[in-house]
């Protein structure tokens, strides 16, 4: 084949693939960058919409820092407690076989069709002083304990929220992993659990970044659960956001949004950085 | 040969099933220590899973495999005195090709200096100097082909199990690694297991070939032994060119075909039984009509450098033979065979199944040489 023929042929192709991706450009353009832009926009005015650089300002006094660092504590807690479950839970998935894996995945999604105001009232159900829980508890003589209204049971709420979000990622990177690596380890020397480490894990590595994110990000913004299952005793960012919003101050509901969204970019970068998932397979490009 | 004390590795009525179908048939192998022994077979015959069973990735369905004298099948393969050069490489992507090939010594505790020296020794030695920080993705085949010899080797094990390990290399630095890896073997004491299906790397390397086919072991012998008396005829025709033809003994000594009787070697049949002859193409003299034992027409000639190949039709079988000797395309010629030029071999199952050069041609000969051993 002539070098020229291959130009062409890659010059008609792009030209077909920018067609074909037309509408997603445009897709893209009404749903995220507009709406961005708006939000930027809102930050950084007052209610006349003249500039200023109150709404940021205000961000940053002890108030706001105070529920930032709480529900960053909270994410980054219930993220690891689904990384603690997620891990293995992905790792046995894969490994049963190919028939049962489905309808194990089929369960671990179930959840996610409920509505999750559905899903936070049970774990009130639940949770309650006079709840399934406590009742249980009563009978063994253990007596109720305070559950409803910990931080305990916001990060409960949490991960039985976001869970399989960290599962999917690292089942679908774990299905994906070389057996021939596995044997290899084994022939060069590793025992079962030296494998493990040595293998399995680094290999899943991209899998757990994208699971990382993928809890962390909706856990740190949440609000609701933290309400509800809280008592409002552990106002989150995501609350402070919707409070904002709810007494009309949109300014101020759109700076919060707009440095929590920077706060979090400059940590994804950090991560995927740190990561460095040049072999793929997880959920983030 | 050497006696059943010293042999490292046995294989005894090995069977092996995937889904219902066999691919080993009752494997009888004894492997001495020390030996460079070549599994050598067809694609699909059975090589890599007799391989896998010896290190342990596969369990034999019946049968023992024993290491010096003991039965292992129970044994997991990191506690197996082997390592593996993997037909598919299976290099760590995660790791760069230092870390590739320190692996194994590290798991033993190698550290330090001690460490890079001993890299750097195998990196040198597969001609990959200056490749230890270069990531795995990307390096070629061949290169991948060789970090995963310098991560089996580096470990010294008393057994090294290679599968194909040359397949993806050219053929230049093919032989130079072909010569390398025989150095090795010798200087390291070490016994090799080797699997190709290149039947010249075979003859070349190994003091002990195995040839299967269809997950039965067909023969083993000394290159020599297999190049020069063939068991069978799928023997015959896999290794090497040969001229198989149907022919009947006479008695001890004298065997007929192509409608001439010839004096030979062997004896031992029965009076009149059936037999196949091979007869390699190097071993014809080419001669005058008049003096020829056969006489044929030349219907192909073609020039391979050091002689030229012709084909020759008698009585409508075709022939191979390679001479120096120029002949003209369609004269009639005279062939000579020696008495040692004449291998008689029992009927087998592959009677028949090798017929004459007659739908030979050049790029059937061609494409079955290149074939890589990309499929699995
Ligand atoms: N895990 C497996 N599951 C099912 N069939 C298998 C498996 N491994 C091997 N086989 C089959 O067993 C037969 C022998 O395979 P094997 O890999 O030992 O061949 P080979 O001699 O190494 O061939 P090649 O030269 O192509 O590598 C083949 O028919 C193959 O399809
Ligand atoms: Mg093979």
């Amino acid at each position: 084949m002539t070098s020229t023929r291959t130009k062409k042929v890659s010059v008609t192709r792009s030209l077909l693939q920018r067609f074909a991706a037309a509408p997603y450009f445009f897709w893209a353009v009404l749903f995220i960058v507009i709406p961005l832009i708006f939000v930027a926009y809102y930050s950084f005015t007052d209610r006349d919409f003249a500039f200023t650089l109150e709404n940021i300002k205000a961000f940053f006094t002890p108030k706001y820092l105070t529920i930032l660092l709480r529900s960053v504590k909270l994410a980054l807690l219930a993220t690891l407690i689904c990384l603690l479950i997620g891990y293995p839970a992905a790792y046995f998935i894969a490994r049963t076989d190919p028939k049962k894996q489905k309808t194990l995945i089929m369960l671990i999604m179930l959840p996610m069709w409920m509505n999750f105001l559905i899903r936070t009232y049970a774990w009130m159900v639940l949770l309650q002083d006079t709840g399934i829980i406590n009742g249980a508890l009563e009978s063994l003589g253990i007596g109720p304990m305070r559950m409803m209204y910990t931080e305990g049971a916001v990060v409960v709420g949490m991960v039985y929220d976001y869970l399989p979000y960290m599962i999917l990622p690292i089942y679908s990177i774990m299905t994906k992993l070389d057996h021939r690596l596995v044997e290899a380890a084994s022939d060069l020397g590793c025992n079962p659990f030296a494998v493990f480490r040595k293998v399995i894990v680094p290999q899943s590595l991209p899998g757990v970044v994208s699971g990382v994110m993928m809890v962390f990000v909706p856990s740190i913004s949440t609000f609701y659960i933290s309400r509800k299952l809280g008592g409002g005793n552990f106002y989150l960012i995501g609350d402070a956001i919707e409070t904002q919003f709810n007494s009309n101050n949109l300014h101020m509901a759109a700076a919060i949004s707009f440095v929590l969204m920077l706060l979090l970019l400059a940590g994804m970068f950090v991560m995927d950085r740190f990561s460095d998932n040049s072999s793929g397979g997880g959920l983030m490009p | 040969m050497n006696n059943s004390a010293d042999k490292i590795i046995r294989l005894e009525n090995i069977v092996k099933s995937f889904d219902d179908e066999m691919v080993l048939k009752r494997i009888n192998l004894e492997i001495g220590d020390k030996e460079f022994v070549t599994l050598l077979g067809p694609s699909g015959c059975g090589k890599t899973t007799t391989l896998r069973i010896i290190g342990g990735f596969e369990s034999p369905d019946e049968g023992v495999v024993y290491f010096d004298g003991k039965a292992v099948n129970d044994v997991p393969p990191y506690k197996r005195p082997v390592n593996t050069v993997f037909q598919k490489y299976a290099l760590f992507p995660h790791l760069n090709v230092f870390e590739n090939i320190a692996f194994g010594p590290k798991l033993k505790g190698a550290s330090g200096p001690g460490l890079t020296a001993k890299v750097q020794e195998m990196l040198e030695l597969v001609n990959l100097k200056g490749f230890e920080k270069r990531s795995i993705s990307t390096l070629s085949g061949g290169q991948q082909q060789r970090v995963a010899i310098a991560r089996a080797l580096i470990n010294e094990p008393r057994v090294l199990l290679l599968d194909e390990p040359l397949g993806a290399l050219d053929l230049k630095l093919r032989k130079d690694m072909q010569l390398e890896l025989k150095n090795i073997q010798q200087r390291m004491g070490i016994t090799f297991v080797y699997v190709t299906h290149d039947q010249e790397e075979a003859l070349s390397m190994s003091d002990i070939v195995v040839v299967m086919d269809n997950g039965e072991i067909q023969q083993i012998g000394t290159p020599e032994d297999i190049y020069n008396e063939p068991q069978n005829a799928f023997v015959a025709d896999f290794i090497g060119e040969s001229n198989i033809l149907d022919g009947q003994m006479l008695d001890d000594y004298y065997v007929s075909f192509s409608g001439m009787k010839f004096r030979c070697l062997d004896s031992g049949f029965l009076k009149h039984e059936p037999v196949d002859v091979v007869v390699r193409p190097e071993d014809v003299d080419v001669v005058s009509p008049e003096r020829g034992m056969l006489i044929g027409t030349v219907t192909s000639v073609t020039f391979k450098g050091v002689h030229f190949e012709i084909i020759v039709d008698i009585g409508g079988f075709k022939w191979m033979i390679q001479t120096t000797d120029y002949v003209e395309n369609g004269s009639v010629i005279g062939l000579y065979i020696e008495p040692d030029a004449i291998h008689v071999m029992k009927k087998s199952e592959f009677s028949g199944m090798f017929g004459d050069y007659s739908t030979f041609s050049e790029e059937m000969e061609h494409l079955s040489d290149t074939e890589e051993p990309e499929e699995e």
